[in-house]
């Protein structure tokens, strides 16, 4: 098992007949991805690949079974492109597209409350089930054998660097959630759905300066989650966020540290690494111990 | 891309083919960081969506200031516009009954330095009594993925001291991202606020507008601190700070045109900008390029720890000079220009390229900073610590070890880099 993704899973990308989308149809193919088809209005009847390109969402899952639909549309129609997935029912839409208006993913998240799609991202890598099935761009062949390790994290670069670290015991599922102001699913997300799959052992979370996810998390870890959970947060020696606005701080009601994090998801039982690598040797000593 | 430079000749190579495709590259992501604005700007935004504001005019001179002040007819304040907060307490925000003492005021202003930012232009603006301050903002509230309006009828202080010495005083009212602000979500915040009976209505209104200003212009925060009711009842915006969304820019062209921040050529934060590079100067001695932002903040903890055990002497031990993010699909030009950049700035002793390959291919960032080097020439004369993992690792360490440059060193691991990164920058004291 895994979660939100698995080798069962049809998935269709929007945006297919970009450059960025057919190089990453290519390769989530090549990772053993079930890619059913793609969609642009003004390309329908084409294929790429031998992958048929479909005029609409709605007409993809018709004609596919498609049930996760991953997102390369530019950021000017990246708001019409979720909306129409949403519309059509998609249970689970992966925006990768970077610079999103804000305004727009606020839009689309508000929109997607009580329908049948979850959102992953935008700005993000999207999640692979490794030996199973993968639905954006985190390259496979970086931790390529299914393992029992579940992994949720704000950064890309940071979710590859954990996966390497961590390539010989492998992984149920690892998400990229994005690290924009205003994203679809959140580490408590991830954090419920692998407590809540059997395969999942142990959990590794990242989280990174700004907001105040980790710290909530944190309390969702001491309400709900038994699992082993190993975290890492990046920027302690960061210097004060210069997009982090006064009224932000004081809506989230914490400093957004890196410190206060830490100190959070420690009082929740997490384990907490000091570096990337220090962080990989905490799981390997949990994963030991199991 | 495979042709490399031999070192022997790096101080005396020209362009090749290569360099002169890679400068004519792009790279292809836009700086997207929150743009905050000036007063000014903020208030002429607020003009446009009709919020009330004073009568004023923004000037880069002192002649020009006297005339505005003659202009409006009426004592004046003369306000210093940088995007700085305390402006007051530096003595950039003056009172000047009479034209003559907004002459004088304002070349003085000009002249100051606040925080840093050097004083370009001052808002000459109605001096009008106050009877009282109030504080209205909309902003995004991303721990619920939503908005939120924020009032109170005790304006004036900074918010965040409010906040944390009287919450009961600031009303905070969640604003759905579809339905908006409308009048009675505007009455909502004006009566959750206790705003009194004789200025509720002017406030719906402001609130109504300010909402326009938000979603029109695409901002992340916008703030009036104060607002003020005049002795005559009327209730104007004296104060506004106003985020517009980096990611926005391409629907807002005009605005981020008008309002783009003049940097200085010299000043390596004003140079990587130029480049669409996402750079901070630090106040340390270690050289950081990495791709995507969560690996560099970790590379910069990684270098802290590692400089701990470094003395620069006087108790100082080493540490990260800058952040560079050089994103999660750097083209090697963009290595370059960060590079470029790195190796400029006089506080680095050593630089630590920290790439992991995800959609970036490990050859391409060895490939960016052999053709960095080469284009460099003699003045790239720091040790270069470069970790590489990924995407096509092994043709991207051939390459590095293939050109041998006497500077660069390769080490596999994050922390062993941080490691000889800090040991480079420590031992060339």
């Amino acid at each position: 098992m895994a979660i939100f993704l698995t080798g069962q899973s049809k998935v269709i990308v929007q945006g297919i007949t970009g450059a960025e989308g057919t190089k990453h149809t290519r390769r989530m193919v090549a990772s053993g991805t079930q890619v059913v088809g793609g969609v642009n209005p003004r390309k329908a009847g084409e294929t790429v690949d031998g992958i048929p390109v479909f005029a609409t969402v709605a007409q993809a899952m018709t004609a596919t079974g498609a049930d996760v639909s991953v997102v390369f549309v530019p950021p000017a129609f990246a708001k019409a492109a979720v909306v129409e997935a949403i519309d059509a029912q998609m249970p689970l839409v992966v925006v990768i597209t970077e610079g999103i208006p804000v305004q727009d993913s606020a839009w689309f998240w508000q929109y997607s409350q009580g329908t049948k799609t979850r959102i992953i991202g935008p700005n993000c890598p999207g999640l692979i089930s490794p030996g199973a099935s993968n639905a954006g761009i985190i390259l496979a062949s970086i931790a390529p054998i299914p393992g029992k390790i579940g992994l949720v994290s704000k950064s890309g670069t940071l979710t590859y660097q954990m996966m390497y670290e961590l390539r010989e015991y492998g992984f149920t599922t690892a998400v990229g959630i994005g690290g924009d102001p205003v994203i679809g699913t959140t580490h408590i997300d991830c954090l419920e759905a692998f407590e809540a799959d059997p395969e999942t052992v142990a959990i590794v979370m990242i989280g990174e300066i700004g907001g105040d996810a980790e710290e909530r998390a944190a309390d969702y870890i001491t309400a709900h989650v038994t699992k082993p959970v190993v975290g890492y947060v990046a920027g302690f020696t960061a210097p004060e966020g210069k997009t982090m606005g006064h009224a932000g701080a004081i809506v989230s009601g914490s400093s957004g540290t890196a410190q206060a994090k830490q100190e959070a998801l420690e009082a929740a039982g997490v384990k907490v690494g000091k570096t990337p690598s220090a962080t990989a040797e905490l799981m390997r000593e949990v994963m030991r111990s199991l | 891309m495979g042709q490399v430079t031999p070192w022997k000749r790096a101080g005396a190579v020209r362009e090749g083919a290569v360099v002169r495709w890679l400068r004519s590259r792009k790279r292809p992501e836009a700086d997207r960081t929150p743009v905050d604005l000036m007063e000014y700007q903020a208030k002429e935004l607020f003009a446009k969506h009709g919020v009330p504001v004073f009568d004023g005019e923004t000037v880069d001179n002192a002649a020009d200031a006297r005339a505005a002040a003659e202009r409006i007819g009426k004592p004046v304040m003369v306000k210093a516009q940088v995007k700085a907060g305390g402006r007051g307490k530096a003595g950039g925000v003056k009172y000047c009954p009479t034209a003559d003492e907004a002459e004088a005021r304002a070349a003085d202003i000009l002249q100051l330095t606040i925080k840093d930012l050097p004083v370009r232009k001052v808002l000459v603006t109605e001096a009008s009594d106050i009877d009282k301050e109030y504080y209205v903002s909309f902003l995004l509230d991303r721990a619920n993925r939503t908005y939120l309006a924020m009032a109170s009828v005790e304006g004036g202080m900074e918010i965040e001291e409010l906040a944390v010495e009287r919450p009961e005083a600031l009303a905070k009212v969640p604003v759905d991202a579809i339905v908006g602000c409308d009048a009675a979500k505007a009455a909502e915040i004006a009566d959750a606020a206790g705003f009194p009976a004789d200025v509720r209505d002017q406030v719906i209104d402001v609130l109504q507008k300010l909402w326009v200003v938000f979603v029109e212009e695409e901002c992340t925060l916008v703030e009036v601190n104060p607002l003020v009711r005049t002795p005559e009842g009327q209730v104007l915006a004296l104060d506004g700070k106003v985020t517009l969304d980096g990611n926005a820019e391409f629907r807002h062209a005009d605005v981020f045109t008008a309002y783009a921040d003049v940097v200085a050529e010299d000043d390596l934060e004003g140079r990587a900008k130029a480049k669409n590079l996402n750079y901070v100067k630090l106040d340390g001695q270690v050289g950081i390029i990495g791709n995507g932002a969560g690996l560099v903040m970790s590379t910069l903890d990684v270098v802290a720890y590692a400089g701990e055990a470094y003395s620069l002497g006087g108790g100082r031990t080493v540490k990260p000079a800058n952040f560079l993010d050089i994103g999660g699909g750097a083209s090697a030009q963009v290595m370059a220009d960060g590079l470029e950049i790195i190796l400029s700035d006089p506080d680095v002793r050593s630089v630590f390229v920290n790439v992991f390959g995800g959609i970036t291919s490990c050859d391409a960032v060895a490939d960016g900073i052999v053709q960095a080097l080469a284009m460099l020439g003699d003045s790239a004369s720091k040790p270069l610590v470069v970790r590489l993992d990924g995407n096509n690792v092994e043709e991207g360490r051939r390459i590095l070890a293939a050109a041998a440059h006497p500077l660069v060193t390769v080490v596999d691991t994050m922390d062993g880099a941080a490691d000889k990164a800090a040991e480079l920058a420590g031992a060339s004291t």
